[in-house]
């Protein structure tokens, strides 16, 4: 499924003071920028006119960012499919197929297409967190399978974890950031990931390194309300996510439960037709009608465990990644709050603030910045994602009802048949 | 229509028409089966409507002057004419208990064997399912059994034959001294001991295939109806829980909608239809009992039928022994006649050893022989000849059971499918709205 793509090019990664956009749709940017530390390239590989550091009222400059893109502005397409089982001597895996087509430059083709397995979904969801700490990453589908509870190899299985594993490269693909980092551009387009992943394990990203932050126990002042806000809502959000995941998972269990009941109550009609001349037929079609209602209540029951389930749990994951990037943020925070106190103690002359300390300003704003920016663009996928899943829960039990009630309007007629008749 | 094979040789077949018994009803009976429907016409449910309109608890004081505590219905007659012609005439009216249409049942029982004679509504509540309750006094089992006895009723009033009989008419119309008039009848006496019966059973050598047949498939229909029943009342318990889990939806939409803005209120709404959905299941399930019901009185019916095939056996293994009897008479005659031992008896070994009889002591044993000998033909004579009305009756009856049977059930198929469909109806509904509020999320 692909969008035809315009020739459009936008400039995403900087704030639209430094390079105005071309293109049909002026877009517009809700601050969205890179913590920039003086003399380092961007890990995204952007070429970036570093001017002035971004000072704070610049940054406040704020435009928002029209999120509701549709098929005209996008220009960077990925797909995940084709599952494909690998059975080596040392292990069994399975490898998906990464279709991209794109119109950006910073991709030297339109179009590419390799194989990857979870391990490298993993290894880039772990680069991007390092690379882009002030983002909210998108998550994977759960890593560990028990083996023997769950069959890694089973047809519904791989196909729950692919649709998981879309939906993770598509998230990116539509992030304004994200999209442009070169580890993810890296994983659409090398043949061999392997060998670019042993040269990335010797030398940390210096911009990852920079934005390791120490952790010295800072104590956070005062949250901003905002982002307490989102730290509550999160709480409770998840809270609520884990109560309707564990009603989902119950109510199965009560309509697997209900079906083998059934399944031992169709045959004993039949049974009982068997018995009987006159009400031989009648007895035979109600039998055959729960068997109906039994397949029916099987594809229900299967398809929430393979859609509504997954895409809850993603969720939680989500939003629990969430929690740590706010916590991150806290901490870039405090960090610049107690250098700003351990500064004003001083009581030096110098009016001027150090050039540490308005790094660690410049650090903040921009985290925030970014944070806020992505808890947007989070709500509103957040909202587009649950209506839609569960719009799908109420279609397919509305199917299930559709198709018993098909069957036995269709055994009425079978029902009132005189026997004169025949 | 075969004989039963157990006539003995010789025996004549002289006496034709029966000789009914009285106080059986066959004597009332019409010739040549069939067409239930002419006889319809002079059946007592069509001169009075019966109805069991309520009930009611009570306490008394039993056989051994305890305290109990009881359920009387109320049976309210009224004639059927008076209501066409406008008027609302009061209707008579009169209580009774469970053990006093237990009491007429058995009545008829006995006094009708060869008839299927309606069952009641079972004693005790079985095959709940858990929110059920099995308790006799609960409202809804004593609604439902209600229900049961009016059907009860009118069944019995609406058969040929014993829709004439007179206790009945008693026990619609006659309040006081019912239950010491039927008592009176003394019908107790003339019923069969259930070990009689089993020996019966065992025993007997050719009873009419037609019977042991019927007798076979009234065990499986019991068999395969209580199967149903239990698998049923499970079912029913499942459905149950998957409906009422659908509720806790409802809290946790209306708890999430509490954090959220734009999503807030159709998820709120969304909620509320899921509460509207678990609390369908509650009457959902309370009509599905009529259908259960419905299969219980067949699953009971299966009970009567069986009743009748032991009465032929019984009446069959009677006649075969009956015919033994006087097959080994007539040979004790011939031996005394004769003087001949054809047979080891221990008579004969004493009188070899102690001494003969006097001749007049053998003639003195020939006659009273032969007077038992005559007396056993025409007593089979006339076992015969009930055997072959009964059989002749009883199969009329099982017939008219057997057109009734099917088309009670296919009905009860019918009215089931109905359930069904309205089920998924209000299914698809409330999960339309479910949706529409979602999609205004």
């Amino acid at each position: 499924m692909f969008f035809p793509w315009q020739q459009c090019f936008l400039s995403v990664a900087v704030p639209i003071i430094l390079f105005p956009p071309h293109g049909k749709r002026s877009t517009k940017f809700s601050g969205y920028c890179h913590v920039q530390i003086q003399d380092l390239s961007l890990p995204n590989g952007t070429p970036v006119d570093t001017s002035s550091p971004a000072s704070s009222s610049s940054l406040l400059n704020r435009l928002q960012l029209d999120d509701d893109l549709d098929g005209e502005t996008r220009d960077l397409f990925v797909t995940v499919d084709d599952p494909k089982k690998h059975i080596c001597t040392m292990e069994t895996y399975i490898t998906y197929r990464v279709t991209t087509k794109t119109t950006r430059a910073e991709f030297d083709l339109p179009e590419y297409s390799v194989r990857r397995r979870y391990q490298d979904f993993d290894w880039l969801r772990n680069k991007l967190e390092e690379s882009q700490p002030t983002h909210l990453i998108p998550p994977l589908p759960e890593k560990f399978v028990m083996k023997g509870v769950v069959d890694r190899f089973s047809e519904e299985f791989v196909e729950t974890r692919r649709k998981a594993l879309d939906k993770f490269l598509k998230r990116i693909a539509d992030h304004p950031v994200l999209s442009f980092n070169e580890h993810f551009n890296v994983f659409l387009t090398a043949k061999d990931l392997n060998a670019y992943k042993k040269q990335g394990m010797a030398l940390l990203s210096k911009m990852g390194e920079s934005v390791k932050y120490v952790t010295g126990g800072y104590k956070l002042r005062s949250r901003p309300l905002e982002f307490a806000a989102i730290g509550d809502y999160l709480d409770t959000f998840v809270l609520k996510l884990g109560t309707i995941d564990r009603i989902a998972q119950r109510i199965i269990k009560e309509e697997l439960e209900y079906l083998v009941e059934l399944r031992e109550y169709g045959p004993v009609y039949s049974t009982w037709g068997g018995l009987e001349v006159e009400l031989a037929e009648p007895l035979e079609g109600v039998s055959a009608c729960i068997g109906n209602c039994c397949t029916a209540l099987e594809e229900l029951s299967d398809d929430m465990t393979e859609d509504f389930l997954p895409v809850l749990r993603e969720y939680i994951l989500y939003s629990e990644s969430m929690k740590n990037v706010l916590k991150k943020r806290d901490q870039v925070q405090a960090e610049y709050e107690a250098k700003l106190e351990a500064v004003a103690l001083k009581k030096e002359d110098r009016p001027k603030v150090p050039a540490e300390v308005e790094k660690c300003q410049d650090r903040v704003e921009c985290f925030n910045a970014d944070l806020k920016a992505d808890m947007e663009r989070w709500q509103n996928n957040k909202r587009q994602d649950f209506r839609q899943l569960l719009m799908g829960m109420a279609d397919k039990n509305i199917q299930y009802y559709e198709k018993c009630l098909m069957a036995w309007e269709s055994i009425i007629p079978l029902l009132q048949d005189k026997p004169e008749t025949k | 229509m075969e004989r039963p094979e157990a006539e003995p040789l010789g025996a004549s077949d002289s006496c034709q028409a029966g000789e009914a018994e009285p106080g059986t009803g066959l004597a009332e009976e019409e010739p040549g089966g069939g067409a239930a429907g002419t006889m319809m016409e002079d059946c007592l449910s069509k001169k009075i409507e019966i109805t069991v309109s309520e009930a009611e608890k009570r306490t008394g004081r039993n056989a051994m002057n305890m305290q109990e505590t009881y359920t009387a219905y109320l049976i309210e007659t009224r004639a059927v004419e008076s209501q066409t012609e406008g008027q609302c005439s009061p209707p008579d009216s009169l209580w009774r208990r469970y053990s006093e249409f237990e009491l007429l049942r058995n009545y008829l029982l006995v006094n009708y064997p060869h008839i299927v004679v309606p069952p009641l509504p079972e004693k005790r509540a079985e095959f709940v399912w858990h929110k059920l309750s099995a308790d006799n006094m609960d409202p809804d089992f004593v609604e439902r059994r209600r229900i049961g006895l009016e059907n009860f009723l009118i069944r019995v009033a609406s058969h040929p034959i014993i829709c004439q009989n007179k206790i009945f008419y008693s026990f619609l119309t006659q309040e006081g001294g019912w239950k010491e008039m039927v008592n009176e009848t003394g019908f107790q006496l003339k019923a069969d001991s259930r070990l009689k019966a089993l020996n019966a059973t065992f025993r007997v050598k050719n009873p009419d295939k037609r019977f042991t047949e019927l007798k076979h498939y009234s065990d499986e229909l019991q068999s395969v109806i209580s199967h149903l029943l239990r698998v049923r009342a499970r079912v029913a318990d499942r459905l149950y829980g998957v409906y009422k889990v659908h509720g806790n939806y409802g809290r946790v939409f209306s708890e999430w909608s509490a954090i959220e803005k734009e999503m807030g209120d159709g998820l709120q709404s969304a909620g509320h239809h899921m509460d509207v959905y678990a609390a369908s299941i509650d009457d959902i399930l309370e009509e599905e009992e009529h259908y259960a019901d419905q299969l219980k009185e067949y699953l009971f019916y299966a009970e009567a039928l069986r009743a009748v095939c032991r009465k032929h056996e019984l009446m069959q293994y009677d006649l075969e022994m009956a015919a033994q009897d006087l097959a080994s008479k007539k040979q004790q005659c011939e031996e005394l006649a004769t003087g001949t031992l054809r047979t080891f008896s221990l008579k004969g070994m004493t009188s070899k050893l102690f001494g003969q009889e006097t001749p007049e002591q053998r003639e003195g044993k020939i006659k009273v022989l032969e007077e038992q000998i005559h007396e056993g033909e025409e007593q089979l004579k006339s076992k015969n000849v009930e055997g072959r009305e009964f059989v002749k009756s009883a199969w009329t009856d099982i017939e008219r059971f057997k057109e009734q049977k099917n088309q009670d059930l296919k009905e009860a198929l019918i009215n089931y499918a109905v359930m069904q469909i309205s089920m998924c109806k209000k299914g698809i509904q409330v999960w339309t709205n479910a949706k529409e509020c979602f999609s205004k999320m």
